[in-house]
């Protein structure tokens, strides 16, 4: 919620969108699907490998980009490392099938502004790519569910370093479990009584969280891939 | 540098650098494991040289037992440094020759012919080195002479430096009957020949390591391999011969995603975060997971639990993975969607879960028969074991049934009170 206004403005002109997959049936596929019936998204181009993605957006400049999070030399995670420094308005969107915690956390800490599953619908999808957009987070449910996870406080886990960083708040904790069971943010509006924007505020925050966070869980994820 | 990693021994292994090194890697090796600059690594060998040749010891007996990286890393030797390295190792040999040369005489006729046999032994070193590095490169086994003529000359010539020392060592130090001679000379050479052959024993033993890791590793691709034959290809198969019923489609290649998100991720389908009890064979979790497959193969919907936590089954929760399951299938039969969400989550003193849809809904005060009886079966279900049912739904809104059960909170060793 940094830039909540200078993004709004972007209904006129498309969001322009990079696919980054490796598999071109799949790219094909998602093209199809946000070209079709989604007007204000438009895909400006695509590439299969890590090389190809760095030098493709780096010209083009999109938007948003979909980051395929395994592929050859280094993934998703590589991506981000390599451009995030430098192109800081792009925002990236992780898309994978594989929903293994590891794979999810490491690319969300290498800068992602969210994390959908490849089953998600075209739909859905342009809807994640406005949200990613105009600055906030996208947890998918299972998402939201392992971060749960790694900022409970269990019995015998080692006392947070950081608080600020370290805990959730009661409140965002009640906004992630409402996803998790798969709730779309005006429902979680509506069920906490707040405004959609706080929802997102909240979601924003934890997203934060997540990437900056040393808790134990977070930074051996990270450290085995060599994030941090 | 944000967050340094948490591993349990934070440096680095000690390996011998292939690259950007002015001898053997030895002291690059060494500053990498302490983290420290080279020179200094450097700077202390060549002071250690001064006392008795300690240094130089150090160094041969660290290239023979540090083993040397196994991947190129991209490093260089600059001129000044290589300059500077060149300084230090002349720096090293006077020290340890004017410490020689200053210690009584004894000492001088040790180290001299000592250090003679010392370069020897570090040309067949340094050979057998060169030999494994071409090995790697060709992928063929080779014995202890390979690499040709140039190998068999340096071999030849480190041992007759070896043999040389030797000599010169004992005729200079020893006056013996001719006897006693021929025997310290056979025992000398047996002597050096063991020195010359020790780096091809080390490299027997760790080649042997890692032809037993090449092992494992191909073992596992091959069972990878036979799974992905045994499953996904005779799904795909089957899914093809089934184009037109993409019901059934959809069933088995979700059949399918799930059979192999267990072989890969484990029992609930994505990992486990942390909390994972390995001791656990089936945990709330995993059941629950189960009775989600169960439903999805037989009402041919999606399916996707979410679980935070995971604690052993007791027969409360033994009876809510019942209930939550009983609920899925209402799901399944009466609210007309493809998807339906699960979320559990286990707390320290009660474990909720949550079955909902986006379906057709309904409104609770005007139930129809069968699914009231239903919504009755899952109520008794739970209120026997102390538990609680919530339903909320209204036409067109869907349906969220929350389910709760409380646990006994000190059933571990770990009764701590937590926070919430």
């Amino acid at each position: 919620m940094t830039e909540p206004e200078s993004t709004e403005a972007g209904s006129d002109s498309p969001i322009k969108v990079f696919l980054v997959d490796d598999h071109a049936l799949f790219r094909s596929g998602v093209r199809a699907e946000l070209e079709r019936g989604i007007p204000d998204v438009t895909v400006v181009g695509e590439a299969g490998s890590v090389d190809e993605a760095v030098a493709a957006v780096r010209h083009l400049r999109p938007d948003v980009v979909l980051l395929d999070v395994h592929m050859p030399d280094g993934g998703g995670a590589e991506v981000l490392r390599q451009l995030r420094p430098e192109l800081p308005d792009v925002v990236f969107l992780a898309l994978s099938v594989s929903d293994a915690a590891e794979d999810v956390i490491a690319v969300i800490r290498a800068g992602a502004r969210g994390y959908v599953t490849k089953t998600i619908s075209g739909r859905e999808l342009a809807d994640a790519v406005r949200r990613v957009r105009s600055g906030d987070a996208v947890f998918s449910p299972r998402l939201a569910g392992f971060v749960l996870d790694v900022f409970s406080d269990r019995p015998g886990a080692a006392p947070p370093g950081d608080p600020e960083l370290d805990l959730l708040t009661r409140r965002e904790r009640d906004v992630l479990r409402l996803l998790a069971r798969g709730y779309a943010y005006k429902e979680i509006a509506g069920e906490l009584f707040i405004s959609v924007k706080t929802v997102e505020t909240h979601v924003s925050s934890v997203l934060r969280k997540t990437q900056l966070s040393n808790r134990y869980e977070l930074s051996r994820w990270a450290s085995d891939r060599r994030l941090v | 540098m944000p967050a340094a990693p948490l591993l349990p021994s934070g440096s680095p292994a000690l390996v011998r650098r292939r690259s950007g090194r002015f001898v053997a890697g030895v002291a690059g090796g060494v500053a990498d494991h302490l983290g420290v600059q080279v020179l200094w690594v450097r700077a202390a060998f060549v002071v250690l040289c001064a006392i008795s040749g300690a240094g130089a010891l150090a160094y041969g007996l660290l290239w023979i037992f540090v083993r040397q990286e196994s991947s190129e890393v991209a490093r260089k030797l600059g001129r000044a440094e290589r300059q500077q390295a060149l300084g230090l190792v002349a720096l090293g040999i006077g020290a340890g020759l004017a410490a020689a040369a200053l210690g009584n005489s004894v000492v001088g006729w040790i180290v001299g012919p000592l250090g003679v046999a010392a370069v020897g032994a570090a040309v067949v070193w340094r050979e057998a080195d060169e030999a494994q590095r071409r090995r790697w490169t060709q992928g063929a086994r080779s014995g202890m002479l390979a690499g040709g003529r140039t190998a068999l000359w340096r071999v030849v010539a480190g041992a007759v430096f070896v043999a040389i020392g030797l000599a010169v060592f004992l005729v200079g130090n020893l006056q013996l009957g001719q006897v006693q001679f021929a025997l310290l000379a056979v025992l000398a050479t047996l002597a050096g020949v063991a020195v010359i052959t020790v780096p091809w024993w080390l490299k027997l033993v760790r080649d042997l390591g890692e032809e037993r890791r090449e092992r494992i590793v191909e073992t596992e691709r091959a069972e990878i391999a036979a799974h992905l034959h045994d499953s996904v290809l005779q799904t795909l198969a089957l899914i093809q011969r089934q184009a037109d019923q993409p019901r059934e489609v959809v069933r088995l290649a979700r059949g399918q995603e799930r059979e192999l998100r267990h072989w890969l991720y484990g029992p609930t389908g994505y990992g486990r975060s942390g909390s994972g009890d390995p001791g656990l064979d089936e945990g709330l979790a995993e059941a629950l997971s189960k009775a989600a497959a169960e439903v999805e193969d037989t009402y041919a919907i999606d399916v996707r639990p979410v679980l935070v936590g995971d604690r052993p089954l007791d027969d409360g929760l033994r009876a809510l993975v019942l209930a939550a399951r009983e609920a899925m299938v209402n799901a399944a039969k009466h609210a007309k969607v493809g998807e339906v969400s699960v979320y559990v989550e286990v707390e320290p003193a009660e474990v909720h879960v949550f079955v909902r849809d986006r379906g057709v809904g309904f409104d609770p005060d005007t139930v129809p028969g069968d699914r009231h009886g239903l919504a009755d079966s899952i109520h008794g279900r739970m209120a026997r074991h102390g538990g609680s049912v919530r339903l909320r739904s209204s036409p067109g809104e869907g349906t969220e049934v929350h389910l709760r059960m409380p646990v006994a909170v000190a059933d571990r060793q770990n009764p701590q009170e937590a926070t919430s």
